[in-house]
Formats: C-alpha cells, structure tokens, sequence
C-alpha cells in the first residue's frame, strides 16, 4: 500500500494536528492570549466539520501503515462522539476562563492535540499506536489540568495525574513488552493469531493484565480510580468537564479495541477482570460521593460508577455488550456536558462555587434551570423513563446475555445506592432551606447545553436520535 | 345524529370541568345542561324515528391487535335507542334539577366553586353511560362500563370532606370490582372461544358455544352457561344484586341528583341492560338464567324487607331500587327481556321522580333525612307532595286490574309478575308478589310519615320549609308525566302481542302454525318470534312460550299484584295514620325481627367479618412486619449503617497523598495478577 493511501486514512488526524500547530504558531505570532477566545471557537468549529467529515465519508473498513492503524466503524462511531463532545466542552468553557483569566490561547490547542491522540487511540492497530495515541493525550490533559499555575490546587492536580500516569504508562508499558515478548508482535491482529492458535501462555495473560491496569487507569476504573477526585477538583471546572467526556470515550474505545482486537480470543481470560473492576467501580464510586459536598468531586465519583457500567458492557464479552458500551458512553458524554454546563454557571459574586449545599430553594428562583438539572440528574441516577434509564438497561441486558447475571445484580444495588447522592441534590434544589442566594448567569452557550441534553434525556426515549443503530454497527465491526 | 348523542355529554363536561374558569361558572353550567337537553332531544328523536333494524355507525378503529380487532361504533337498535332516551332525559331533567339543589350546599365554605365539578362529573357519567348502551362489541362496552363506574365513585364522594362519603365511594367502587371480575373473565372467555368480542360475531356464535364444553375451577361447564353466569356476575355488580348489594344504600352519600341519575335511573339499571344485550347468549344458558331468576326474586324480596323498617328517606328509596332491579332480572331471567326493559323504562321515570322529590324534600328540610324529624310537610311543600304521590302510586302499581289502564309502575310490575309465573318459576312469583306487598307498604310509609301526621323534628327548620324552586319542580313534573303514561303509552310495544313486541325491537317473525289455532281468539298466537341470534335487538328462542303463557295466565294471577299492593297500603294506613303507635309497639315485641331488617339482614357485619377484617389483617401483618420490620429494616440498616461506613472507609483511602495512589495502584495490580495466577484465569 502506497503512503499516499496511508495519509488518506489518517487525513482527519492530520488535518487537526496540523491545524493545532498553525494555531500554535498563529498564536505566538500575533497576540498571544488576545487571539484565544477566536481560536477557541475555531478548534470547536474545525473539530465539528471533521466529526461531520468522518461521519459522512466513513465507510467499511480501511488499514493504514500495515495494520497499526485501523479506520473502521467502532473508530469512527467514537471519534465522531469524541470530537463532538470535545468540540462542545471547548466552547463552554470560553466564557468561564476568559473571566477568570485563564483563558491561555494554548488552552484550544492542547485540547485539540489531546484529540487527535484520542483519534488515534481508538483507531490503534497496534501496541505503539496505542501508546502513541495514549501519551499525546496524556501529555495534553496533564498541562490543561495544571492549567491555573497561580493556584496550588490546579498545579497539585496536575502534578498528582502526572505522576500517577506515569505510573500507569510505566505499568501499559510494562504489559506491552510482555504481550510482544510472549506473542512476538505487536500488531493486534497478530496477537490474536497467537491467543488463538492455543493457549494462552501466562506471559501474554500477564501482559494482558498489565495492559488492562494501564486502560483503567485511563477510565479511572477501581483501585485505579485514586487520581480521580483529586483532579477532578483542582482543575479548573472546564477542564474538568473536559476530563469527564472525551478522553473517558476515548479510553473505553481503546480498552474495547485491545480487548477484542488484540485479546479477542480469550474472552474467558479477561472477562472475570473486567467484571471485577466494573463491580468495584460502581460500588466505589456509589459510595464514595455519598460523603462529598463537592460538586465536582461528587461528579469524579460518579463517573467512576459510570466507568463501572460502561465495563460491565465491556465484560458481556460480546457484539452487544460493546454496543451496550457504546451507547452508555454516548448517553453519559451527554449527561455530563448538561451537569457541568451548569456547574460551570454556579457563582456568587463572581467567585465560582462548586458546594452542593449552595443549591438550597434553586428551584424557586430559576425553575427553569433547576427543572433542566432535574432531568439530567434522574438520568444520572438511570430513573425511567429518562435516557440514562436506558443506557443502564442496555448494559444490565448485555451483562445478563453474557451470562454475568450476579453483575447485573450487583450493579442494580449499586445505581440504587447511586441514586441517593443525584436525588439529595433534587431534594436541595426542591425542598431545601433558603440558604444564600446562588447566582447562575447563563450565556447562550451554556444555557443552550443544558437545555439541549436535558431535552435530549426525555427526546431520545423515542429513537436515540439513531444513536442505537450506529452504535450496533460500530460494534459488530469490532467484534466479528 | 347519534354521534352528536354520544359526545354531547362528553364536549359538555370538558367545557364545564375544564373551561369554567374561562367562560364563568354560569355559562359553563348552562352549556353542559344544554348540551344534554340537545342529546335529550335528538334521543327522542331516534326514537320515534327508529325502524327496527339494528345499524351501525363507526366512529373509528379502536384497538387492532393481532386476532383482537375492535371498532369503536353505535350500535343502533331499539334496546339502544330505549336506553338513549332514558338517559339522556333523566340525565338533562337532573341537571336542570342540579342548579336549584346545588345552589347553596353547607358542605362548601362560601366562595368555593363546586357546581361545575359536579356539572363536569354528571355529564362525563352521561357519556360513560351512552358509550355503554351504544357499544358495539364488548370491549366498548367494558370501556362504558368502567367510566360510569368512575363517575359514580367520584359523585358518591363529591363531599370529599365527609369521611363517610369517601367511604362510601370506595365502597361502591370495591364491590363493583368484583362484578367486574366477572365481566371480564367472562370477556376473556368469550375472545378465547370466539376470538371475537364484536356483537354479531358473538352472538352468531351462541349456538356453538352452547355445545362448547369448557374446563372451569375444576368444573365442567357448558362454555354458554359459563359466560352468562360471569356476565351475570358483572351485573350483579352494577346492579346491586343480592351479595353484591351493600354499596347501593351506601351509596346514598352522594348528592341526590347523583342518587337519582346513577343509582335509580341509569347506571344501576346496566346489569339489566347488559342480561338483555347478550339476550342470544342468555337464551342458551338455562342454568345460569335460572341463577339470574333466583338472585333477582331474592333480591326483590330482601330489598324490600330492609326498605319496611329504614328511616332514612334516601335509604328507603335506595333499597326500594334495590328490591325494583330484582324485579327486572326475574323478568330477564324467565327470558322476558322485554318485561325487563320496560320495567327498567318506566323505573327510571318513577324512581328519578321519586329521588328528586325526596331531594326537594331534604331540600325544604334544610338537609334533613330523617323521615322521623318529617311530618306534615303536605301543606308547606305542596308540589313535591303531589309529584311523590304520583311517583309512589308508579311505584306501588296503582291501576285498574285486567285492563291496561294504570300508573307506569302497575303494567310494567304486572307483566313481570304474570312473565314469573308463566315462566314456571314459583318461587320467583311469590316472592315478587310479597315484595309486591312490602313496597307498596314501605313505598306509603314514606308519604305518610313524611307529609301525613304532626311535625316531629326541629320546629324551626319545620316552620322554615319552603317550595323548591322553578329548576326543581320543572323536572319533576317532567318526570310525573312520564311515571303516569309511559306504561300506557308503550304497554303494546314492550309486552303487547308478539307481532307488535317482535316488530317494536326488529324481531324476525313466522306465521305460526295453526295447530292451537282454536285458542287464538285474540290473534296473538299467529305469529311467532323466528329470529337467529343477533337479528334484531333481542333474541327470543322458538321455544321460548313465556308472552303468550304470561298473557293467558289465569285471573287470579292477573290480579295477585294488585291485591298485594292493596293489603300493604291498607297496612300502611292502618300503621301511620290509624294507629300510630303501632309500628313502635311492633318493633318492640318483634325486636329480633326489627333489628335484623334494620341491620339490613347484617350483610355489611358478615362482609366485615368474612372479607374486610382477615383482609386488613393480612395487610397489617405485611405492612408491620413484611414492610415495616423485614424490609425496611433490612434497608435502612444498609443504608443507615453498611453504605455510610464504606462511605468513611472510601473517604479515609483518599488520604490526598500521592504515594498512597500509587500504594493503591500497585496493590490493585499485584491482587489482579496473583488472581489470575492461581486462579480460573490460567487453564
């Protein structure tokens, strides 16, 4: 295959990456900070026309640079999700980090270097894409999270994911040489050739592990979930809102690419794994935000629960338990961009205010927003008939199929312990006691996502907006 | 036409209970009134404009599942168009009746808005009641039969701040759910023996299901006898049929128009409507039609026995309506469904005659009921005392015996009591001529102790006793006309000979062949009924002799209703007017007897005891220790205990300290590893 096919399956990739550099450029070349509110809009804009780009050109299955990097539905089901997602954080957070000065022009372009990784972890073919994908993503979120310098915390977070990623790189890295000495490659498709051909020798199975640890690291699955609250509060909360969504799908999407395409024959193997992160996930992060006060600790908390259903989907070992997968992540990326599109509104006298307990009698002033947030948080708690309901549903389906019914037991116990935390802060809203008066000025940005992904959660009951369907085909690409 | 018929009621109480706030309480009330006399109006029409021959109108498609496949339509015969007319008129006379009896209520504090809640209510009954009658198949029909069971439980409870009333509604609306057990089993049996609930279909079928067999509760059944004994069910229900009766006096709670248009008039009267419609069916179930005699004559009797010692007004009347349905299902259940129907026709004028004017009684008395606190109210209240006499001379059956000249109530009553008795059921007939005696005399005792005699209760109240106004007396003379000449009038049509009965409800007939010729002087026995089950609107076996038998009964049969009607007015008179003291005197020295006619033959105590207390037993031994000690407390023992120590546990591991992460991280690994080591991962 000549390199021109090459580039023209990765031109998507490359469009963005060189985007960012001329906007780095652009940037140091002309007014620096003063450019970055126009850039911002720009990265959002570029990665839109390439989400649609992707979702319209993309068809069947392509393999670029001798199988490292594969261009098939799952990739382009998640880089369509993920550049949305990303496209749309980006925009939120405009308005919050220009008031509050932050709003650095290498804020869009690091934001949109981490995406092109993202795009290029879910299109990995091979242990190296994997880990190239991986680090440019990493290497991005751990300067944005740092991104407040002046501040301990900010810089606290940062340095706490680095550190620790480094850590998970270090052990991703660890199972990568393990899998290539025990399979001989690192080519996915020759691993599987190897775990199929017989057994699998312990070597591969620990390289398995190794690998596995590393991916949850990245979806903050249990006991690798520790970095999770810490950062999530000291980021700056667009950053966080960042953290919350993309790079969440990304790494689900590569977890499901190595384990399928890569490991795809020893279901057996890792599904146990699988299932016991998940069920340690959703019982941690249930637990766990039931003591914070803190909104976007309590929200570290319940994307690791998130995490944990998602997994559960993942563990199902099968077509549908990757369109189960799929379709949570695309519902909870939604939920998520609604709830931190209105955390990012909550302030009081400018200062932003992130304590739960702040939100007493909300309702009373801003019915509107207080019904949005409403919905969203029964979705999050999975109440029917809002979307989140279905999206739990989906992956209980998919454990219960997989013959992992004591999970899908367990996970129902955990989104009920789950639910006492999201329905606390309806009870706030609602019926609390009138405390000080918290002020949530909206700009059209933000007022618009919340309204559009609550609307979404009591809309997309009817047909997901075809988000079921695209997601069947994704997975069935994947697994076959 | 007949779909204006349907919707008037339903457009009426959308605009009063919704709108009123918009177009003002006033209008909103004179527009579901008026709606109701159009739908009264064009009902007349229908009426005397019907031919006979059963049509359909569609309205649309309803329901289409799989094998079920049910049209929403009219379907027009003349026992529809019999119903239409009694209940839009009744129903429009009650509304009209409504704005002089609803006009100040004590049980609402002043500037509360209540009448168009109660106007809303009685029109939504009326549309239940209309899509009941007019159904088309059975589904329909259960539709009707649910709505108007709903709207009775909100009217029974319309003083939802009286305990009793919303007692009562539950009541009625409990008791009702067991008759409507029956219909539905019923209506199941019959979609899974006919796949079909549409009309014709089912009762084109009839003849089979006669010789269908059908295993139920570990009994053989014949699948016909099943049905109508479940259908029978339903209607016992509704009907307020002995066993299934204790909700009707309850049901007395409710305001008195309500007690007229639903628990006298109408809703009541759809068991026997519903006996009729499914007249095809019935015909081939001669067991369950033998239950339906047996309940209906017991039934008369034991109303009627409670109706001789109640003192409440409403409460004599209620059981008199009791004891009144009983009639109509003997007469259904010796297969004259006409007899029934035009008992039911003439009932409804003289029972809602009867009901307004004990309202307008209660209405003068300031909201008293208790017949013993009246007295001599013949002077102050002289319209409805006339307007009562003419509806208890209905009741009674007051006419001159072996002609068809009398009250409503005495042609329709006797040609139930000849049908017993040409039905062959003995212990049909001499239980309705008893109940005959009893009504008569508790029907008297009402007038006389209420209008007769000295004032017995408050003075005050007494002397304050005035006329109703025009709204309410209008009604009432509406209705005396009709409980004077509806008997008369449709005597012929519903109980004539049986050319003129076959041609009034569209019937087939067939020359008879002229064996007995000898004896048909009178040229009834020329013509016999010869239909196939659903021609016409109701089905008459061939075999089936009870109108001719019924009209050559002997004298002294012709004529036991009448003698029975005398001795219990002479009783009557003797008892109050005579002798007044008698009656205390009796209770005293026959006190057993007293008590046990006063308890209502202890029905509701045996229900408590049977069915109410193990049921509240169960319920709190699962409520206390199912749901209270079990359940939540195992819950809130997790909650309350395990989740919030896992919580602190969570918390503590987040010390904040990188080191501890990365402890955490490693931890997690070296478990992972050394599970899939040692355990199922390595094969």
């Amino acid at each position: 295959m000549s390199i021109q096919a090459d580039l023209n399956v990765i031109l998507p990739e490359i469009v963005l990456a060189i985007f960012a550099m001329l906007a780095l450029l652009g940037g140091v070349y002309t007014r620096k900070d003063g450019a970055a509110p126009i850039l911002v809009w720009l990265t959002g804009l570029v990665m839109v026309v390439l989400a649609a780009w992707i979702a319209a050109n993309g068809e069947g299955t392509r393999i670029a640079f001798n199988g490292m990097f594969i261009d098939d539905g799952f990739a382009r089901f998640s880089k369509v999700a993920i550049l949305i997602a990303a496209a749309i954080v980006l925009v939120m957070s405009q308005d919050y980090m220009q008031r509050r000065g932050l709003l650095r022009f290498e804020f869009p372009i690091l934001v949109a270097l981490g995406t092109v990784g993202m795009m290029m972890m879910v299109s990995a073919g091979d242990l190296m894409a994997l880990y190239m994908g991986l680090e440019l993503q990493s290497l991005s979120l751990y300067v944005i999270a740092a991104l407040r310098r002046d501040s301990v915390k900010s810089t606290e977070a940062g340095l706490k994911y680095f550190v620790l990623g480094a850590l998970s790189s270090g052990m991703l890295l660890y199972g990568a040489s393990l899998v290539y000495g025990y399979a001989g490659t690192t080519l996915f498709s020759g691993i599987i050739q190897t775990a199929l051909e017989g057994e699998v020798s312990i070597g591969l199975l620990f390289g398995l592990i190794f690998l596995i640890s590393g991916l949850a690291f990245k979806v903050s699955a249990v006991p690798f979930h520790m970095w999770t609250p810490d950062v999530y509060e000291g980021s700056p909360t667009p950053v966080t809102a960042y953290f919350a969504t993309a790079p969440k799908l990304a790494a689900m999407g590569l977890f499901a690419r190595v384990l399928f395409d890569a490991f795809g024959g020893a279901v057996g193997d890792w599904q146990q794994v699988i299932a016991v992160l998940s069920l340690f996930s959703m019982f941690l992060g249930a637990v766990g935000a039931i003591g914070q006060w803190e909104f976007k600790r309590l929200m570290a908390y319940s994307s690791i629960t998130h995490m944990g259903f998602a997994l559960m989907g993942l563990a199902a070992g099968n077509a549908f338990g990757v369109q189960a997968m799929l379709i949570y992540m695309a519902i909870y990326v939604t939920m998520n961009v609604g709830t931190f599109a209105f955390i990012l509104m909550m302030e009081r006298d400018g200062v932003p205010i992130t304590d739960i307990r702040a939100l007493n009698m909300y309702a009373r002033r801003e019915p509107g927003k207080a019904m949005a947030m409403l919905v969203l948080l029964f979705s999050l708690a999975g109440v029917p008939p809002f979307l989140g309901f279905f999206g739990k549903l989906y992956v209980l389906r998919a454990a219960y199929e997989g013959g992992l019914v004591w999970l899908a037991v367990a996970g129902v116990i955990a989104s009920v312990i789950a639910a006492f935390y999201y329905l606390r802060i309806v009870y706030y809203m609602y019926f609390g006691e009138e405390g000080e008066v918290l002020e949530t000025n909206s700009t059209p940005v933000l007022w618009g996502a919340l309204m559009v992904s609550a609307a979404v959660m009591l809309l997309g009951i009817v047909n997901m907006f075809g988000v079921e369907t695209a997601a069947a085909s994704a997975a069935a690409t994947l697994v076959n | 036409m007949e779909t204006i018929i349907l919707f008037a009621p339903l457009v009426g109480a959308l605009i009063c209970g919704f709108g009123w706030k918009l177009i003002g309480e006033t209008a909103a009330l004179w527009i579901s009134t008026g709606l109701l006399f159009l739908s009264a109006l064009l009902s007349w029409v229908v009426f005397f404009g019907f031919d006979g021959v059963t049509e359909k109108i569609q309205i649309l498609r309803f329901i289409e599942s799989g094998a079920l496949a049910t049209e929403w339509a009219i379907r027009m015969d003349r026992l529809t168009a019999i119903m239409l007319i009694v209940i839009t008129s009744v129903s429009a006379l009650v509304h009209l009746y409504s704005f002089g009896y609803m006009a100040d209520d004590p049980q609402w504090k002043e500037g509360e808005s209540y009448k168009p809640r109660f106007f809303a209510y009685l029109s939504f009954f009326t549309f239940a009641m209309l899509a009941l009658v007019t159904a088309d198949n059975l589904i329909q029909m259960f539709f009707g039969w649910e709505g108007v069971g709903v709207a009775s439980y909100l009217l029974i409870g319309f003083y939802y701040r009286k305990p009793s009333a919303n007692a009562a509604a539950i009541k009625a609306f409990v008791v009702n759910r067991v008759g409507d057990f029956g219909f539905a089993l019923a209506m199941f049996a019959i979609f899974f023996l006919v796949d079909s609930i549409k009309f014709d279909d089912v009762f084109a079928y009839a003849p089979t299901l006669a010789e269908t067999q059908l295993t139920f509760l570990w009994t053989e059944w014949s699948a016909a006898n099943l049905i109508a004994f479940l259908l029978f069910i339903g209607a016992m229900g509704k009907s307020a049929q002995l066993f299934l009766h204790t909700w009707l006096p309850d049901a007395m709670e409710g305001p008195t128009p309500v007690s007229a248009l639903i628990h006298a008039a109408t809703m009541v009267t759809a068991g026997v409507f519903l006996v009729s419609r499914m007249s095809p069916l019935m015909e081939f179930a001669p067991e369950a039609m033998m239950f339906v005699t047996v309940i209906g004559a017991s039934t008369a009797f034991f109303a009627a026995t409670v109706g001789l010692v109640q003192t409440d007004i409403k409460r004599v009347i209620a059981y008199s309506t009791c004891s009144q349905l009983g009639y109509m299902f003997v007469a259904a259940g010796v297969g004259m469904y006409s007899a029934a129907m035009f008992h039911l026709f003439t009932h409804a004028f003289f029972k809602a005659l009867l009901f307004l004017g004990a309202g307008s009684v209660i209405h003068a008395m300031h909201h008293e009921q208790d017949m013993m606190n009246y007295g001599g109210l013949r002077k102050k209240i002289p319209y409805t005392f006339w307007a009562m006499m003419i509806g208890t001379l209905a009741i009674t059956g007051v006419g001159i015996p072996l002609t068809q000249i009398g009250f409503a109530g005495f042609l329709s009553k006797d040609a139930i009591i000849e049908s017993a008795w040409a039905g062959g059921s003995g212990y049909g007939f001499w239980l309705l001529v008893s109940a005959a005696a009893l009504t008569s005399f508790y029907s008297w005792r009402l007038i006389f102790l209420t209008f007769f005699g000295k004032p017995r209760g408050d003075q005050e109240t007494h002397d304050n006793a005035h006329e109703s106004p025009m709204t309410m007396l209008i009604p009432l003379g509406a209705l005396s006309v009709g409980a004077v000449f509806a008997g008369m009038i449709w005597y012929g049509s519903f109980f004539g000979h049986a050319d003129q009965v076959g041609k009034f409800y569209g019937i087939p007939m067939a020359e008879a062949v002229a064996e007995d010729g000898a004896g048909a002087a009178d040229g009834a026995h020329h013509y016999v009924f010869a239909g196939q089950p659903g021609e016409g609107a109701l089905y008459i076996a061939q075999d089936n002799h009870v109108l001719e038998e019924a009209h050559a009964a002997p004298v002294w049969v012709k004529v036991s209703p009448f003698v029975a009607m005398l001795g219990g007015l002479i009783m009557a008179v003797w008892f109050y007017i005579v002798n007044p003291s008698l009656p205390g005197r009796l209770a005293a020295t026959q006190r057993p007897l007293y008590l046990f006619f006063k308890n209502k033959w202890y029905f509701d105590e045996l229900y408590d005891v049977i069915f109410v207390r193990p049921a509240i037993g169960v319920g709190r031994l699962f409520w206390r220790r199912g749901d209270g000690n079990v359940i939540d407390g195992f819950l809130n023992g997790v909650a309350m205990g395990i989740v919030p120590f896992f919580t602190k546990l969570a918390g503590r591991a987040q010390s904040g300290f990188i080191f501890t992460y990365a402890f955490w991280m490693v931890l997690g690994i070296v478990a992972l590893v050394t599970w899939m080591s040692i355990g199922g991962g390595v094969q």
